[in-house]
C-alpha cells in the first residue's frame, strides 16, 4: 500500500466522521434540553422570585425558541465559543482544557501502567498454562473485574494514606506545597519534565499514584485476559507449529510470530478499554478529589447546565473519533492483510 | 511451581505485609497545617469571587464574608456548650465606626472608618458604599431579593453625604433593615477599580468582578484554581477588626465525604466544613479531632402537608399526620442525635422562642380518632416526596414516617427527587402534595421565618397554606420593633395558629456541623453557614 493511498484512506476516515459529529452535536442539544429540572431556576439562587428567575433566563437566552438556540450554538461554535459553565463560572472552553488533560493523564497513565503489566502477565500465563503465574494472572483478572473502582479506591486510601501513611493526602493533582509547572501538554508530569523540576516530578507523581493503580488494576483484566486467549490461539497455530518444527529458536517463535499476531486483538480490545477507563474515571476522581473532566460533566448533567454539557459530549466524540482513527491507522501499519484490497 | 506452592507463598506475604511495624512508618508529618496556614476542606465547589453575580452558588458566599467588609457585622456570643456563635441582637461596627437612626427611625446615618483603606491602598469612602450598595440592589436575582428583606429596594435610598457619611433613607421604619446590612450581601466594593473594568453592556463590572475581588476585607484571594482550591491571605492592614490568626488559608474541594473524613481523621487539614450528622457523632469520640456542632438559627426540619391535596384541606387530616409520626426514632435514626427535638413540647404556647417544640408527638390512639372523624376513615394515598441532595437525613426520615402513616391508614409512596429540579416542583410551582423540606430564614426573627413559610405564594410556603388572620399578624409584625409592646403577644399568636393548623409539621432543628484538628481555635457559627475564617486562629 502505497504513502498516498493510504493518506487519502486516513482522510476519508476523517470527512466520515463530520456527520458522525453533527449527529451527535444535534442529538446532544436536544437530549440537554429534554433533562428534566429548568436550569433558570436553578442558578437564580434559592431566595429568587419569578420575577429574577425570568431575568436568569433571558440571560441564558433560554427564552428564545429551541431552533433559534440551536442556531445560535453552532454560530458560537464555529467561532470557537463554547459557552459558559454556569455551575463552575468559567468558560467551557477553560474547563475542558484544563480539565482533560487531568483526566487523560490518569487515563494514559493507567492504560500504560496495565499494559506493562498485562501483556508481559498474559504472555507468560499463556506460554506457562497452570503456572503460578497462570494463576496470578487469573486471580488479578478476577479482581480487577469484580471489584468496582470506588472501592478500590477507598480501599488503597485507607491502607496506604489512612493507616500506613505512605501516600500523600488525597487533595487533587499537587501537595497543597507545590504550585502547578507551567502548562505545556497539561500533563503535570511531562510538564515538570519539560521544566526540569524534579521535586515536582516527584510530587505529581505521588499524588497520581493510587488513583492510577486503581484504574490499572480495573484495566489491567480485560488486557490480560485478551492477551493471554490471544496467546493461546497464535501458539496453538498451525505456522507457530512450523515455525517451532523449522527449528527457530524459541524467542523469534514467541516474539516475531506468535506476539505479533496475538497483538491485534489486543489493540482492539484497547480501545474499548480506553472509553472504559474514561467512564470508571469519575468515581476514581471524586474519591481523589482529581480536578478531572468525569465529575466535572456529572456535576454539570445534575444542575441541567447545557453549555458544560454540550462541550463535554463533544470533547468525547472527538476524541473518540480521533481514537478510533488511531486504532484503525495502527492497525493497518500492524497487519499487512488490512487495506490491501482497498 | 505449584498450586500448593502458590497458596503457601501468597499466605506467607499477606502475613509479613500484615506484621509490617507500624511505628517504623513514621506518619507523614503534615507540613501544610502549620501555624501559618490552615488548611480548610469542603464538598463543595466555588463558582465565583462575586456574589452579586447570577448564578453563584451558596458555597460562593464566604468569598464575600472573609475578603470583603459591610457597613456593620454582629457580635459573638457564648452558646450553652461553650462553642462560640455571631449574636443577632448585637450589631457591631465594620466599616462604618458609628451610625444613628432618626427620630421616626426611617434615616441611618453612617460614619465611615478614616483608616479604612482598599487592598490596592485607595481609602474608603461612602460613594464606595453607595456604588455597592445600588450594585446589589439593581442587579437582580437573590441579592436584590435579599436586599429588599431589609426595605432596600432602590439606589434612591442610598446617599453619599460626603466621603464619609454615609446616608439611608427607609421607606418606612423597620427592624430588618440594619441587621439585613450584616447579611454577606451588602459587601462594600472598591468602585474606581470597578469601574474602570466595566464596559456598556457590563455596567456593574460583573466579568472583572467575577474573577477578581476588589475589597478591603481581611483576606485577599491570592489563587483561584476553580474546581480545586482558594487560596486566602491576610490583609495584614485590615483596619475593621482584630488581626486574623492566619497569615494563608487554603479551601480544598474534596467531593467525597469519606476522603474528607480520612484527611481530618488523619490531621492532613485544619479543618472539614459541614459533615454529616453520621460523622459528627463519630468524629467526636476520636482523639486529636474536635466536632462544633451548632444548633441552626430559625430553621427546622419539616414534614410538609400541600393544602392543594384534597385530604390535606381536612385540618383534622394534617392533625392526624402530627400526631402519627415516630419522632424519636427519626431523631435517632435520620439526625444520629445531632440538633433540637422539636415535638412533644406543651400544649400552650408560653414563649416567643423561635423554633420551639410542638405540642405534637407519636400519639396513634389520638390520630386514628382524629382520622375517624373525617371523610377519610378508610385512608388515602400519597407521594411523599424529599429532595435527593439532602437524602443523607430525607431518606430515612421518609422512610419512618411512611411507617407512622401506615399505621392510621395513609399509604404514603416515597418519591425522590433530583436536586436541580426540587426547587422548580416543590418551591415554585408548589405541587408536591406531602414532602420533607428545610427552611431557615438569615434574619432571625420568628416573624420572618413566618413571613416566607405561612403567606400564600411567598417561596418556603411550599403547601399553599393560607389564613387572613396569620397574614394579617406577620403584615403587622414584620418591620415592628423586638420591643414593641405588641411585638411577643403576635409572635405569640403566629405560634399558636402555626400549631393549630399546622400544615407544616416541625421534625427537629438541625445542626451546623464543622470538624476541626487540635489546635485550631476561634471558630464561630454564623447563620449563613459557611466559614468565617477570620476568627480561626492556632492554638
Amino acid at each position: 500500500m502505497s504513502l498516498g493511498v493510504k493518506s487519502k484512506r486516513v482522510l476519508t476516515r476523517v470527512l466520515q466522521a463530520i456527520p458522525t459529529i453533527f449527529g451527535i452535536l444535534v442529538v446532544c442539544f436536544i437530549l440537554t434540553r429534554a433533562l428534566p429540572g429548568d436550569p433558570a431556576a436553578y442558578f437564580a439562587g434559592d431566595m429568587a422570585d419569578a420575577e429574577s428567575i425570568e431575568q436568569v433566563r433571558e440571560n441564558l437566552g433560554l427564552d428564545q425558541p429551541m431552533p433559534m438556540q440551536f442556531v445560535t450554538y453552532v454560530g458560537d461554535l464555529l467561532q470557537g465559543d463554547l459557552g459558559v459553565a454556569i455551575s463552575t463560572g468559567q468558560t467551557v472552553t477553560q474547563e475542558l482544557a484544563k480539565r482533560l488533560p487531568a483526566s487523560l493523564e490518569l487515563t494514559l497513565g493507567a492504560l500504560l501502567l496495565a499494559l506493562i503489566i498485562a501483556v508481559p502477565l498474559g504472555v507468560l500465563a499463556a506460554t506457562r498454562p497452570n503456572s503460578w503465574v497462570d494463576h496470578l494472572c487469573r486471580f488479578l483478572v478476577t479482581a480487577g473485574v469484580s471489584l468496582p473502582t470506588f472501592f478500590t479506591g477507598l480501599a488503597l486510601l485507607y491502607v496506604f494514606y489512612y493507616l500506613l501513611g505512605w501516600a500523600p493526602p488525597p487533595m487533587g493533582r499537587l501537595d497543597m506545597m507545590f504550585l502547578p509547572p507551567e502548562p505545556i501538554t497539561g500533563f503535570y508530569t511531562i510538564d515538570s519534565v519539560i521544566a526540569g523540576d524534579w521535586a515536582l516530578l516527584k510530587a505529581s507523581l505521588a499524588q497520581m499514584a493510587l488513583p492510577l493503580i486503581t484504574l490499572a488494576l480495573f484495566t489491567l483484566a480485560p488486557i490480560a485476559r485478551m492477551t493471554r486467549a490471544a496467546m493461546l490461539q497464535t501458539l496453538a497455530s498451525d505456522y507457530v507449529r512450523t515455525a517451532r518444527a523449522a527449528g527457530l529458536s524459541r524467542r523469534r517463535v514467541l516474539i516475531t510470530y506468535a506476539f505479533r499476531n496475538a497483538l491485534l486483538p489486543v489493540i482492539t480490545t484497547l480501545g474499548m478499554v480506553f472509553s472504559f477507563v474514561l467512564g470508571a474515571n469519575v468515581l476514581v476522581e471524586k474519591v481523589f478529589a482529581w480536578p478531572g473532566i468525569g465529575s466535572f460533566a456529572v456535576e454539570a448533567l445534575v444542575v441541567s447546565d447545557y453549555a458544560a454539557v454540550q462541550g463535554f459530549v463533544l470533547s468525547m466524540a472527538l476524541l473518540f473519533v480521533a481514537l478510533n482513527l488511531l486504532i484503525d491507522v495502527t492497525y493497518t501499519l500492524i497487519d499487512p492483510r488490512v487495506g490491501e484490497d482497498s | 511451581m505449584n498450586r500448593r506452592d502458590f497458596l503457601k507463598s501468597a499466605t506467607t506475604l499477606s502475613v509479613s505485609a500484615s506484621l509490617l511495624p507500624l511505628s517504623q512508618l513514621l506518619p507523614r508529618a503534615a507540613q501544610a497545617a502549620s501555624n501559618e496556614t490552615a488548611v480548610v476542606v469542603f464538598g463543595g465547589t466555588i463558582n465565583s469571587l462575586d456574589i452579586h453575580r447570577s448564578g453563584t452558588n451558596r458555597a460562593s458566599y464566604q468569598v464575600a464574608i472573609n475578603c470583603y467588609d459591610r457597613l456593620v457585622s454582629f457580635g459573638t456570643k457564648a452558646t450553652g456548650d461553650g462553642s462560640l456563635s455571631y449574636d443577632y441582637s448585637n450589631v457591631q461596627p465594620e466599616l462604618a465606626e458609628s451610625w444613628e437612626t432618626s427620630e421616626d427611625g426611617t434615616v441611618m446615618t453612617f460614619k465611615i472608618r478614616k483608616n479604612a483603606t482598599f487592598w490596592d491602598g485607595k481609602p474608603v469612602t461612602a460613594h464606595d458604599v453607595k456604588w455597592s450598595l445600588d450594585r446589589a440592589v439593581s442587579l437582580g436575582g437573590f441579592p436584590t431579593v435579599q436586599m429588599k428583606a431589609g426595605r432596600l429596594e432602590s439606589p434612591d435610598q442610598f446617599k453619599a453625604i460626603d466621603d464619609h457619611t454615609f446616608q439611608i433613607t427607609l421607606p418606612f421604619p423597620s427592624k430588618l433593615a440594619l441587621p439585613d446590612l450584616a447579611t454577606p450581601i451588602p459587601i462594600v466594593i472598591n468602585s474606581e477599580v470597578a469601574k474602570a473594568n466595566a464596559t456598556a453592556d457590563d455596567p456593574w463590572a460583573t466579568e472583572y468582578l467575577h474573577r477578581n475581588p476588589a475589597g478591603s476585607g481581611a483576606f485577599k484571594v491570592l489563587r483561584w484554581n476553580a474546581g480545586e482550591q482558594l487560596v486566602y491571605e491576610r490583609n495584614d492592614n485590615w483596619a475593621c477588626g482584630p488581626l486574623p490568626g492566619y497569615q494563608r488559608v487554603m479551601l480544598r474541594e474534596v467531593p467525597a465525604q469519606s476522603t474528607r473524613r480520612a484527611l481530618i481523621e488523619r490531621g492532613s487539614v485544619s479543618a472539614s466544613q459541614d459533615i454529616p450528622n453520621k460523622d459528627a457523632k463519630e468524629l467526636a469520640e476520636k482523639p486529636g479531632v474536635k466536632v462544633v456542632s451548632t444548633p441552626i438559627e430559625n430553621c427546622i426540619y419539616s414534614l410538609c402537608t400541600n393544602l392543594d391535596f384534597e385530604p390535606f384541606k381536612d385540618k383534622r387530616v394534617r392533625q392526624a399526620v402530627a400526631w402519627s409520626i415516630p419522632y424519636e426514632k427519626i431523631f435517632e435514626q435520620a439526625a444520629y442525635g445531632q440538633g433540637v427535638p422539636m415535638w412533644g413540647g406543651e400544649d400552650q404556647v408560653s414563649s416567643i422562642a423561635w423554633p420551639q417544640k410542638s405540642p405534637y408527638e407519636q400519639n396513634l390512639e389520638k390520630a386514628r380518632a382524629l382520622m375517624a372523624q373525617t371523610d377519610y376513615k378508610d385512608g388515602f394515598e400519597v407521594p411523599l416526596s424529599f429532595n435527593l441532595s439532602v437524602a443523607d437525613w430525607a431518606e430515612p426520615t421518609a422512610l419512618l414516617i411512611q411507617q407512622g402513616l401506615a399505621e392510621i391508614g395513609i399509604k404514603a409512596n416515597i418519591e425522590k427527587i433530583p436536586g436541580a429540579n426540587w426547587r422548580t416542583i416543590a418551591l415554585v410551582e408548589k405541587k408536591l402534595p406531602l414532602h420533607l423540606e428545610n427552611f431557615g430564614g438569615w434574619l432571625n426573627t420568628p416573624d420572618y421565618y413566618f413571613f416566607w413559610a405561612y403567606i400564600k405564594g411567598n417561596l418556603f410556603n411550599s403547601y399553599n397554606y393560607d389564613n387572613p388572620e396569620m397574614a394579617k399578624l406577620i403584615d403587622d409584625t414584620l418591620d415592628m420593633a423586638v420591643s414593641h409592646p405588641d411585638y411577643a403577644p403576635n409572635v405569640t399568636r403566629m405560634i399558636e395558629i402555626a400549631f393549630d393548623d399546622i400544615p407544616r409539621i416541625p421534625l427537629w432543628q438541625p445542626t451546623l456541623n464543622v470538624a476541626f484538628k487540635d489546635g485550631v481555635e476561634g471558630y464561630e457559627y454564623w447563620f449563613h453557614r459557611q466559614m468565617d475564617i477570620r476568627p480561626l486562629k492556632p492554638a
